[in-house]
């Protein structure tokens, strides 16, 4: 058995600095981040009014409406709440396909492979990013102030703010698409409408079909929040409810908000899975 | 160079044109079902949320002219052309926006430290037990389903109004959404330096810390700041049901009709989400390499 030399602390100490005297400030580097996160973490709770007496009364509050929360009960209102949900449905499927249809055309602007130019690109992705940057909450607020409680500023808050996200995410579905199939079309003599048309969307139908369905799924809990400032649907009887404390209505009706978006989720997977196949699901 | 195509002869052609014909003819009809069945839907959605046509067209005016409202001062001139009467308020709304920055930052912190928790033993390839894991995955996907502004409506009853439920909501939501991407990430870890440890006999928590958590913890801190950025948003609304943040001013701006306010708190909130998004980017970026940063 051969033996290995015994390796010579101090040479290899003086051949390899870096990896035996760290300097300074990348050993504290760690911790002294770690100290910052923690103090703003504090200084946070502090400036938000976090005291522990608070927290427990809070917390006893809270256990005291879970209790009565059980067992989950709708009284008489089932059937109303039954419309309400189909409204919140309506809602999601409404507003994404809105927004899907809308953003389409403005994603084409906003793709790096269809548009060279910068100069149009630019604000094209600007004002997407403003629109995404206004939550759908706000978009709702504004929409209820143009058209009047109900669910129609619903739909109208969630096509806006999707139509930012849609537009973001197809041009990017654009951009990844391959180069050859449009230049395969350009060979034979297309017209630009025609390298769209035939070369590009072939490829990111699919991808946006999925991306679609996957919004479709989301905004169904969006939508069911959007209802809390006004705007139709479920989310409108739960805040009722909630203000006057029937608590047994509220558990009941988070229970078919958690049913409902799961059977969305369930559906859409698996339509997902027809148009993109397995593979692009995971 | 010419290069001569050859042409199939006539019967053997047609035949082949057939088939194509009779396949295409096929997708096209599937298509065709598909897309009058996704309108069935798109009526009855419509009819289910009293969509009016007419009401968007004559409303469609108001919708631009809300804009223009928002963007013009009470003395009729255009904001951008004073904008120390635009921002009038601007120390109050940058106070309002450090406070809704921190909701989201002590949010997210609470947050992930219960997903951190959790999270060892909702991954399949750590959890001890199968029922355990069953329980603490059913936990994480009812914190998560459930909307933030429902646990603040209930919050706000239960600890008061203020930031407090605001962040309390932010933290469940955040361990939610936290725990289920920090499983996943551990279910994607190798397992093999767990291996390795236990063979030395180590306890589970020496599996986890030694083995699982050096592979991890990157990916966590990057999943963590993303979440930080989502809920800078969600703090910016939390006001709405009276849980703290900017929220409140822009909700009263709103109600009351103080057009010019509305845009000038819209600008803050879009401004800092910007710089939130871009910061926090470029953290990730230097920290965890480029391709985090997607």
């Amino acid at each position: 058995m051969s033996q290995l030399p015994k390796p010579d602390r101090a040479q290899l100490r003086a051949k390899y600095p870096d990896v035996f005297d760290r300097p300074a400030s990348a050993r504290l580097a760690m911790p002294a981040m770690i100290v910052g996160a923690f103090a703003i973490f504090v200084f946070g709770l502090v400036d938000l009014d976090f005291s522990p007496s608070k927290l427990w009364s809070g917390v006893s509050q809270l256990g005291w409406i879970t209790l009565m929360m059980i067992p989950p009960d709708p009284g008489s209102s089932l059937p109303a709440y039954l419309s309400a949900l189909g409204e919140t449905l309506s809602i999601a499927v409404l507003g994404t396909t809105i927004a899907a249809i809308t953003a389409l055309p403005v994603s084409l602007l906003a793709a790096r492979n269809v548009i060279p130019s910068n100069l149009l690109r630019f604000p094209v992705r600007r004002v997407l990013d403003s629109i995404r940057g206004v939550d759908t909450l706000i978009w709702a607020l504004v929409w209820i102030n143009v058209v009047g409680l109900g669910p129609f500023a619903g739909v109208l808050a969630i096509a806006v703010a999707d139509f930012g996200a849609f537009g973001k995410l197809f041009s990017e579905a654009i951009e990844a698409a391959d180069r050859k199939q449009v230049e395969g079309i350009r060979a034979s003599g297309g017209t630009a409408l025609h390298e769209i048309r035939f070369g590009l969307l072939p490829q990111v139908l699919p991808v946006i079909a999925g991306q679609v369905l996957y919004f479709i799924e989301s905004n169904t809990r969006s939508a069911t929040i959007i209802g809390i400032v006004g705007a139709g649907g479920i989310g409108l009887q739960l805040a009722e409810q909630i203000r006057v404390l029937e608590w047994q209505k509220v558990s009941f009706l988070i229970l078919m908000i958690l049913v409902a978006v799961a059977a969305i989720d369930w559906i859409s997977g698996k339509l997902r899975f027809a148009i993109i196949g397995q593979r692009a699901i995971a | 160079m010419t290069t001569a195509v050859s042409i199939l002869p006539g019967p053997q052609l047609a035949a082949l044109n057939d088939a194509y014909r009779q396949a295409v003819a096929r997708k096209r009809l599937r298509m065709m079902l598909a897309a009058a069945a996704f309108f069935a839907v798109l009526i009855v959605a419509a009819i289910g949320a009293e969509v009016n046509l007419r009401t968007l067209f004559t409303f469609f005016g108001n919708f631009v002219s809300y804009f223009d409202r928002i963007l013009t001062l009470e003395d009729g001139t255009r904001v951008w052309t004073n904008p120390a009467e635009w921002f009038w308020g601007w120390r109050k709304w940058l106070w309002m926006l450090g406070e809704t920055i921190l909701i989201s930052y002590v949010g997210t912190m609470i947050g992930a430290v219960l997903a951190f928790a959790l999270n060892f033993l909702a991954a399949q390839n750590t959890s001890p037990a199968p029922w355990l894991r069953f329980v603490i995955r059913r936990l994480l996907e009812f914190a998560r389903t459930v909307p933030g502004i429902v646990f603040a409506l209930i919050f706000v009853i239960a600890f008061g109004l203020g930031p407090m439920a605001g962040v309390l909501a932010i933290a469940i939501h955040s361990t939610g959404a936290l725990g289920k991407q920090f499983s996943e990430i551990v279910e994607n870890a190798d397992m093999k330096p767990v291996e390795g440890v236990r063979s030395t006999g180590a306890s589970w928590l020496s599996c986890m810390r030694f083995a699982v958590l050096p592979q991890v913890a990157a990916g966590y801190a990057s999943y963590a700041l993303l979440r930080f950025e989502i809920n800078v948003r969600e703090a910016s609304v939390m006001g709405f049901v009276g849980a703290g943040g900017i929220g409140q001013e822009l909700v009263v701006a709103i109600r009351k009709f103080y057009y010019s306010d509305v845009s000038a708190i819209l600008v803050t909130i879009i401004v800092t989400v910007f710089i939130i998004d871009i910061s926090t980017g470029w953290l990730r970026g230097r920290l965890f390499g480029k391709d985090a940063r997607a």
